[in-house]
């Protein structure tokens, strides 16, 4: 573990020099599924942030009371029970999103970053640097899904955010709304990543 | 909803829906652990049993307790603990009944308890309202699925070790994602042989 670390350090961290999905490519699986609509990425995101800032502030205060064996399991109930709030409300404000989603909000409960934070950061950590963290990490993971999602809609619909953003004569490119374009963009991106801001222990390859 | 056949649902499951390269589910065990075609197999073996039982499994909490007792928004906490509860019963089970096949299959059991395609699966059942038979048969058949696509995958990979120079950077996930996109592409194909949505 790194020393106590100033707050917008480990803010920075997550947000850009240990970005989750490109550095580490972890909880891409529920998320990667919506990133062919901007207004789906950006409501998932939302979702995503307030799991992740929750439920690290709440893995970290209860740190000293759960016990070492069953922690696995406190977690994932601390995390399951933020995501059904964020599914009530999706539901109740943003009905036609929530069709849309379909089951991929409950989805954000098996995200490994969340767990991976927990594991890995707040139990070990003091409330607010936990939150912060889970702030910059799930900031540096929306900021990739929006990313991705830049890429899909435009080439895909044509449109983004609803609005027509190609010119009128432009053939949609109907692979990048289907499942092979997220993750050719995504394959393309973690290695645009990886070439320009190469991890300086990781030289074996 | 016309009521769909089992054993469609199962092909379906298999090639057309297939649950990691259409529904992205699945994807972080899928990452990590296609290096080697052994471990991918072993996996893949131990995601098919399991989900083709949670998936039932819940089926019959989800219709025979949590709707009688109108606890529906309580399921994603039920689905998980019941995954959770079944996967350490059945490595139990196997540890004390078959250490050989513990050997090959043990370690990558706990892993599947945070495995998204297993909750998933368990998800769509309930928004598609299959009945029991039918969430057995797309359990399995999702399994299977996702067996068949970590196990090609890990045989690409493999050859790609020895035999490819990549470009820098390229190594690692990036090609391993390059490479999901046209094996997703080619699943693309079977698109035709059978609907199911």
């Amino acid at each position: 573990m790194p020393g106590p670390a100033s707050k917008k350090e480990v803010f920075l961290t997550g947000l850009w020099k240990d970005n989750p999905v490109l550095r580490q490519v972890l909880g891409i699986c529920s998320t990667l599924a919506v990133t062919n609509l901007m207004v789906n990425t950006l409501v998932m995101d939302a979702g995503l942030i307030f799991t992740v800032c929750m439920s690290s502030l709440t893995v970290s205060l209860l740190r000293k009371y759960t016990p070492m064996r069953i922690r696995m399991m406190v977690q994932t109930l601390i995390i399951a029970s933020y995501v059904i709030i964020v599914d009530i409300m999706i539901k109740a404000y943003l009905p036609d999103i929530s069709e849309a989603l379909g089951p991929y909000v409950a989805l954000i409960i098996t995200n490994c970053i969340i767990m991976g934070r927990a594991e890995a950061f707040a139990r070990h950590n003091p409330p607010l640097a936990s939150f912060i963290d889970g702030l910059g990490m799930s900031l540096g993971y929306s900021l990739v899904l929006i990313a991705i999602a830049l890429v899909r809609e435009p080439l895909g619909f044509g449109t983004l955010l609803g609005f027509r953003v190609m010119p009128e004569g432009f053939v949609q490119w109907t692979v990048m709304i289907m499942a092979p374009g997220a993750f050719l963009t995504l394959g393309i991106m973690a290695w645009v990543w990886k070439y320009f801001w190469p991890q300086k222990e990781e030289k074996k390859g | 909803m016309d009521y769909i056949n089992p054993v469609t649902l199962f092909f379906a499951a298999v090639f057309t829906n297939n649950i990691l390269l259409t529904n992205f589910l699945g994807l972080c065990p899928f990452l990590s652990m296609s290096r080697q075609k052994r471990s991918a197999v072993g996996m893949g073996a131990a995601v098919v049993f399991v989900m083709a039982c949670t998936t039932a499994l819940n089926n019959l909490v989800h219709y025979k307790v949590l709707v009688p007792l109108g606890l529906e928004h309580f399921r994603y906490i039920v689905f998980i603990v019941v995954i959770a509860a079944f996967v350490q019963l059945v490595e139990m089970t196997v540890e004390r009944f078959f250490p050989a096949l513990y050997f090959v299959m043990g370690i990558f059991l706990p892993l599947i308890t945070v495995n998204c395609a297993i909750f998933g699966a368990s998800l769509f059942m309930v928004i598609r309202k299959y009945d029991f038979v039918q969430s057995l048969a797309y359990g399995a058949g999702s399994g299977l699925g996702w067996m068949l696509a970590i196990v090609a995958i890990s045989a690409i990979r493999e050859k790609l070790e020895k035999t490819a120079k990549l470009p820098r950077g390229l190594e690692g996930p990036a090609i391993t994602l390059i490479i999901t996109g046209l094996l997703a592409l080619a699943f693309l194909a079977f698109s035709g042989m059978i609907r199911v949505q």
